[in-house]
């Protein structure tokens, strides 16, 4: 909550002070404790992993994000289409395109995804959900080629990998998330100019609060206990502004959310902000951007 | 790690020449095809439903690139055109006849024959009471009256230029494995040994499905102890032969449906011995009692005669339709030789019509009375709504077994079949009886259904499959 607020506070930040603060952060990193790793919360890790043998249970503790998967498909397929990417086989609707799935866990959303079409790259601080991702992939001969799971965190993976993807994909992580700005800004960097973002995550209201952990996690028990912290949910306007401070012009960007109530889970989706506007953006502050040089 | 990266991109590239993704197409048979040989659909049961379902499925682009097998108990179905009528036909409501034309078979049975049903009239032998449909022909044609062969045929026809769908005739399956999880195949295999898999099997075995009692669901059946005649009839006269005849008897319900302007087809529900017996007579006698049965006029009851006529002031009053004017319907003069045969009927209904990877369609799932000449039709209606949830599963990219999409299919399906399954079965039970309270009711319900524009409107749109769909 208290980090949230902080981050909520700050004020919008241009791309100079964008650059100071990365620089400072990554400088930080490498001097402290190199295992240590700003945006992942061990716990969380530590939780997911044990979940690994569960992870493809369509019936089991892991059902509600496997419920999630045809919205979630259909939202990235959207997300493309307004940008303009044109669908050319009508049975592999991502055909050509190359997606990072930041916290694939599992693979829930890679495997679906890659299955029609897109090259994914899956990335999880959790080796043993690496492997299930990878065993469980294994299973499906079509998608040979078109999955590339590697155990990373993406302070380690972004700057190796800038501006790589066509989008990038983070999908129910960023509420386990410690340092959200961080996070943000190391996965934009991957991705190309004129790219799309797509994050999806549980808003923080009363209703997630009841529905996504007292009533799922306690009384129903759909989901593990402890797989949620209420505190480090965002709320729509949360990500806005957090958003706002990883892309200066963002407030030009259009931001198209909607809510769905799905499994007593109230989420909140926010849409590519990006294409033109985005790729304009990242023109002005190109020299100062340390991802981009 | 970076080289790695590179040469991932490397082979994208190599991909993106191949055109439609062919090279895992190959790779994935030359990996598991060690004994099994390998389908991503198999669909058990080439009658009407399973053939129109695996032409379907090929005809739809998003799901093209998968690998379908029709298996084929019988023998290869060969048709000849001959004069004669076959004695067994179907009526087709505007949404069977869509996914005909989308499918490209309609366009066979145009060139063939067929008769459109514009109009029809439904009444009932012991009142006055009845209901006509279309009278004003205002809207589009009500139903089309397709012989079964000439179905099967035309769909066949557009079958064979399918590349991805592999036919098996006189295949008698053995023994079938259905998967427990999303990751197993489901495995049938034939008399003859051979072994097939598949991530979804689609059971339209029909009636005693063997995919359903493989799945174990439970299935409520019932038996009418009816069997239903068909025969092809000459009628006295040749007229504009567009309107479809029903009249309930108290032994069970009449029907005519037009052929051709001197040719109906008969369907009669009997109790089982009166059918059986009705099949031995001679056709003179045949012809006799189908007259009998169209024309004979029954004792009415004071109690239902008041009843009616009540109503009928009530509706005036109210200035509503009051009925139509009662158009004569036609009379039989022979019978085409020996086009009588019959058939048993029965209710059945499968509590479940899916399990992760099996589904079923058509007759295995659900059967009905013929009184309202639905049955196949919702046969039909599970064949498009089946098509479009698993082409949906495809471009979400999940796998074809998904409960997900079978569950949308089972709760779109059976909430639209459910409901039609009983109202006939509930005519049934109405129809049956001569009492006069129970004959008092239904002339009511007849007359004012006939007489309230909306329900009569919505009657036939939910008979043409129009609602229910979404």
């Amino acid at each position: 909550m208290r980090t949230i607020k902080s981050l909520s506070l700050r004020p919008i930040s241009t791309g100079f002070t964008l650059r100071n603060r990365l620089s400072e952060q990554i400088q930080e990193i490498t001097q402290c404790d190199p295992q240590k790793k700003p945006t992942v919360d061990p716990i969380t890790v530590e939780h997911h992993s044990r979940l690994s043998n569960k992870w493809w249970n369509v019936n089991g503790e892991l059902r509600a994000l496997h419920a999630l998967n045809s919205l979630r498909v259909q939202f990235v397929r959207d997300g493309l289409a307004n940008v303009g990417f044109k669908v050319e086989c009508p049975y592999l609707p991502l055909k050509g395109i190359k997606i990072l799935d930041v916290g694939c866990g599992g693979g829930i959303l890679s495997e679906p995804l890659a299955r029609i079409g897109a090259d994914v790259t899956g990335i999880d601080a959790s080796s043993e959900l690496i492997t299930a991702a990878k065993e469980h992939a294994a299973l499906d001969p079509s998608l040979d080629g078109k999955l590339n799971y590697i155990e990373t965190v993406i302070e380690d993976f972004a700057p190796d990998n800038k501006e790589t993807f066509n989008a990038i994909l983070a999908s129910e992580v960023i509420e386990h998330v410690n340092d959200k700005e961080l996070f943000l800004k190391y996965c934009i960097s991957t991705v190309k100019p004129g790219g799309s973002i797509f994050l999806t995550t549980i808003n923080k209201t009363l209703s997630s609060w009841l529905g996504g952990i007292i009533a799922a996690e306690n009384v129903l028990k759909l989901i593990p206990k402890g797989t949620h912290d209420w505190n480090k949910f965002i709320t729509p306007a949360e990500m806005q502004s957090l958003l706002e401070t990883c892309i200066p012009s963002w407030l030009q960007n259009k931001i198209n959310s909607w809510n769905v109530l799905q499994s007593f889970k109230e989420r909140v989706v926010l849409d590519n902000f990006n294409s033109d506007k985005l790729r304009a953006s990242r023109g002005k502050e190109k020299t100062f951007n340390p991802f981009i040089n | 790690m970076k080289q790695y990266q590179v040469f991932l991109l490397h082979i994208y590239v190599y991909k993106c020449f191949i055109p439609n993704g062919s090279i895992l197409v190959t790779r994935d048979y030359s990996i598991s095809a060690k004994n099994h040989e390998n389908y991503d659909i198999i669909i058990t049961g080439g009658g009407m439903v399973g053939t129109t379902l695996a032409c379907a499925l090929a005809n739809n682009r998003k799901l093209e690139c998968k690998k379908i097998l029709l298996l084929e108990s019988g023998k290869q179905f060969e048709y000849k055109f001959e004069e004669k009528y076959s004695n067994r036909v179907v009526a087709l409501n505007q949404q069977t006849r869509t996914l005909l034309s989308s499918i490209g078979a309609w366009q066979h049975i145009k060139a063939t024959r067929y008769c459109t049903v514009q109009k029809m009239q439904v009444w009932d032998a012991c009142s006055d009471a009845m209901i006509v449909f279309n009278e004003d022909y205002l809207t589009k044609e009500i139903a089309y009256i397709v012989e079964n062969d000439l179905l099967l045929h035309a769909v066949n026809k557009q079958l064979i230029d399918k590349e991805n769908v592999n036919v098996i005739y006189n295949s008698k399956v053995e023994n079938i494995k259905l998967p427990k999880t999303l990751e197993e195949n489901a495995e049938i295999q034939l008399q003859d040994g051979t072994k097939y898999k598949a991530k979804l099997l689609i059971g339209a075995d029909g009636v005693n499905s063997l995919v359903r009692q493989t799945m174990g669901t439970q299935y409520v059946k019932w038996d009418y102890n009816q069997m239903a005649i068909v025969a092809t009839l000459k009628l006295s006269e040749p007229t504009e032969n567009i309107v479809a005849w029903q009249r309930f008897l108290p032994a069970g319900p009449i029907a005519l449906l037009p052929l051709t302007n001197c040719l109906s087809s008969l369907v009669w529900s009997l109790p089982t011995t009166e059918a059986k017996r009705l099949l031995k007579v001679s056709e003179e006698e045949f012809v006799d009692s189908i007259n009998n049965a169209l024309w004979k006029v029954y004792p009415k009851d004071g109690i239902v005669e008041s009843g009616m006529r009540a109503l009928q002031q009530l509706l005036e009053g109210l200035s509503l339709q009051t009925g139509v004017v009662k158009q004569l319907q036609p009379s039989v003069s022979a019978i085409i030789e020996r086009s009588r045969a019959a058939f048993p009927l029965q209710f059945g209904h499968s509590v479940s019509y899916i399990q992760t990877g099996t589904v079923l369609v058509g007759d295995a799932a659900h059967r009905v009375h013929p009184l309202a000449g639905q049955g196949v039709n919702l046969g039909f209606g599970d064949v498009t709504v089946l098509v479009q949830l698993l082409a949906e599963a495809v471009i979400n990219g999940a796998s074809l077994g998904d409960m997900t999409y079978l569950r949308k299919y089972e709760t779109l399906r059976q909430r639209y079949n459910v409901p039609i399954m009983f109202t006939i079965d509930a005519l049934h039970r109405l129809y049956k009886g001569t009492a006069a309270p129970v004959v008092l009711a239904r002339s009511l319900g007849l007359q004012l259904t006939n007489a309230i524009p909306v329900i009569k409107k919505a009657l036939i749109e939910h008979a043409s499959g129009q609602i229910g769909n979404r």
